[in-house]
């Protein structure tokens, strides 16, 4: 297969902006899961809904609610902006923000599943071993969810890998810049020729995700798991 | 010893006990449900009553009136609960050694070799939880709950889920450590056999509620004991 340097750049822009959005978006999404999974608060259930929105909600207007809010002019964006010179608009971190929020109930969601099948039984005896509540979380519930979180992290990079509604509307899709595989893709179909890059882009995205469901198999199966999606 | 009124409200039963107990060893007998286990578990800061005090050789673990709440991992208690509880994903050493990390614990910790002997351990370290014996697996709860160098020891049904043989082969390891290391013992058990071998003193609870007191005499090593 003869790639193109513009398709060569897309994929390697793919690549980092779903690996930055899923190990970014993971300590919040463990803390999250562990909340829903663990606690009774106030909120609980607007938090719960807060978390799933996106996966309910048109892409296009998560991706518009984004631009609103994180945009240059957007109360967050102007913020960043004048405090750290952060500019997400129309950047490839802005495509990270867009698919990391995409991918970001379905993370939570596999983690809260697995930390909610840990025995609160077994973080009570650690608990009368002198252990704070930091100590259990860290060297018993999170090292038991681990087979949960890896195939959180395996979904929401799958899912951070393929976004494209939100993205295109955030941050549009600017060859070197926020053109992601799944936006080049279309920008092939809009104009005649573009099958031969469809079809090598479509390749490309098979092969990835394939590699992404072989090697977080592995990693859960090698931390004594039964099987990541169990 | 031990001093405690707790007053906790359950949907279906209500848990109203005031009681004092000064004898080292003591056991809380009872039919199950009862309320044996929510008590120890006040008593252990895994239960926060809705209204109680309990204190401990002068330290007041909770009373509140004042909003006094010493949570569970900072009584320094032992506790062997019913399952032995051992966390799947640590090998045997890792388990007995969870709760001897604390300062207080290092000491203790040279004595690893000791209670591991005394529990008959010694050849499980490598193993992992998932393939021990049921006997194995309290008996090494036993010595997890004691390695992490404790003021009290609680134990709430350890020998329930064992078989006869199992029980007549852990009962003299439990009799052995209180004697040597004189450590306050509060056990719960249906099992009146066991608490004579153990206590001497039998707080008995039926529905929440203490029923009766007894004494007993004991003609063990204990009586000699500092």
């Amino acid at each position: 297969m003869n790639f193109s340097d513009a398709e060569i750049t897309a994929i390697v822009l793919s690549l980092r902006v779903a690996l930055v959005a899923t190990l970014a978006s993971l300590p919040f999404a463990i803390a999250i899961a562990y909340a829903l999974a663990r606690w009774n608060f106030p909120g609980k259930t607007i938090l719960n809904g807060l978390v799933h929105l996106p996966l309910v909600l048109p892409p296009v207007v998560t991706g518009y609610l984004l631009l609103i809010t994180f945009g240059r002019r957007g109360p967050v964006g102007e913020a960043l902006e004048a405090c750290c010179g952060i500019v997400l608009s129309f950047r490839w971190t802005g495509a990270a923000l867009a698919a990391a929020v995409m991918a970001f109930p379905m993370i939570v969601r596999a983690i809260r599943l697995s930390i909610e099948a840990v025995d609160p039984k077994l973080e009570a005896a650690a608990a009368t071993l002198g252990a704070s509540p930091l100590r259990v979380f860290a060297t018993i519930t999170l090292p038991l969810a681990i087979p949960g979180v890896i195939a959180g992290a395996m979904l929401g990079f799958a899912k951070a890998l393929g976004e494209f509604g939100a993205t295109i509307t955030f941050v549009s899709a600017i060859p070197g810049e926020t053109q992601t595989i799944a936006s080049a893709i279309y920008g092939y179909t809009q104009a005649p020729g573009g099958e031969d890059g469809i079809m090598r882009l479509m390749f490309v995205s098979i092969a990835i995700a394939m590699i992404a469901l072989v090697v977080s198999e592995i990693c859960a199966r090698r931390v004594g798991g039964k099987g990541a999606l169990a | 010893m031990l001093e405690a009124a707790i007053h906790h409200a359950y949907r279906a039963f209500t848990l109203d006990v005031s009681f004092e107990l000064k004898e080292p060893s003591s056991a809380l007998f009872g039919p199950s449900g009862s309320g044996k286990t929510s008590l120890l578990h006040a008593i252990a800061g895994l239960l926060r009553p809705d209204r109680g005090r309990i204190v401990f050789n002068g330290e007041v673990w909770c009373d509140t009136a004042q909003k006094i709440f010493i949570p569970a991992h900072k009584r320094r208690i032992g506790y062997v609960f019913q399952e032995s509880r051992l966390f799947p994903h640590m090998n045997v050493r890792r388990n007995l050694l969870y709760g001897a990390q604390s300062a207080q614990a290092k000491d203790l910790a040279a004595h690893f070799d000791h209670v591991i002997s005394l529990l008959g351990i010694d050849h499980l370290l490598e193993r992992k939880p998932g393939n021990l014996s049921g006997g194995e697996a309290q008996r090494i709860a036993i010595g997890r709950a004691l390695l992490c160098n404790p003021q009290l020891l609680l134990m709430d049904e350890p020998l329930a889920s064992l078989d006869m043989q199992r029980r007549e082969e852990i009962l003299p390891y439990i009799e052995k450590l209180v004697d040597e290391f004189h450590l306050p013992l509060i056990y719960v058990s249906h099992a009146i056999h066991e608490i004579e071998r153990l206590a001497q003193d039998i707080v008995s609870m039926e529905n929440g509620r203490i029923v009766a007191r007894r004494a007993l005499q004991k003609e063990s090593v204990r009586a000699s004991a500092p």
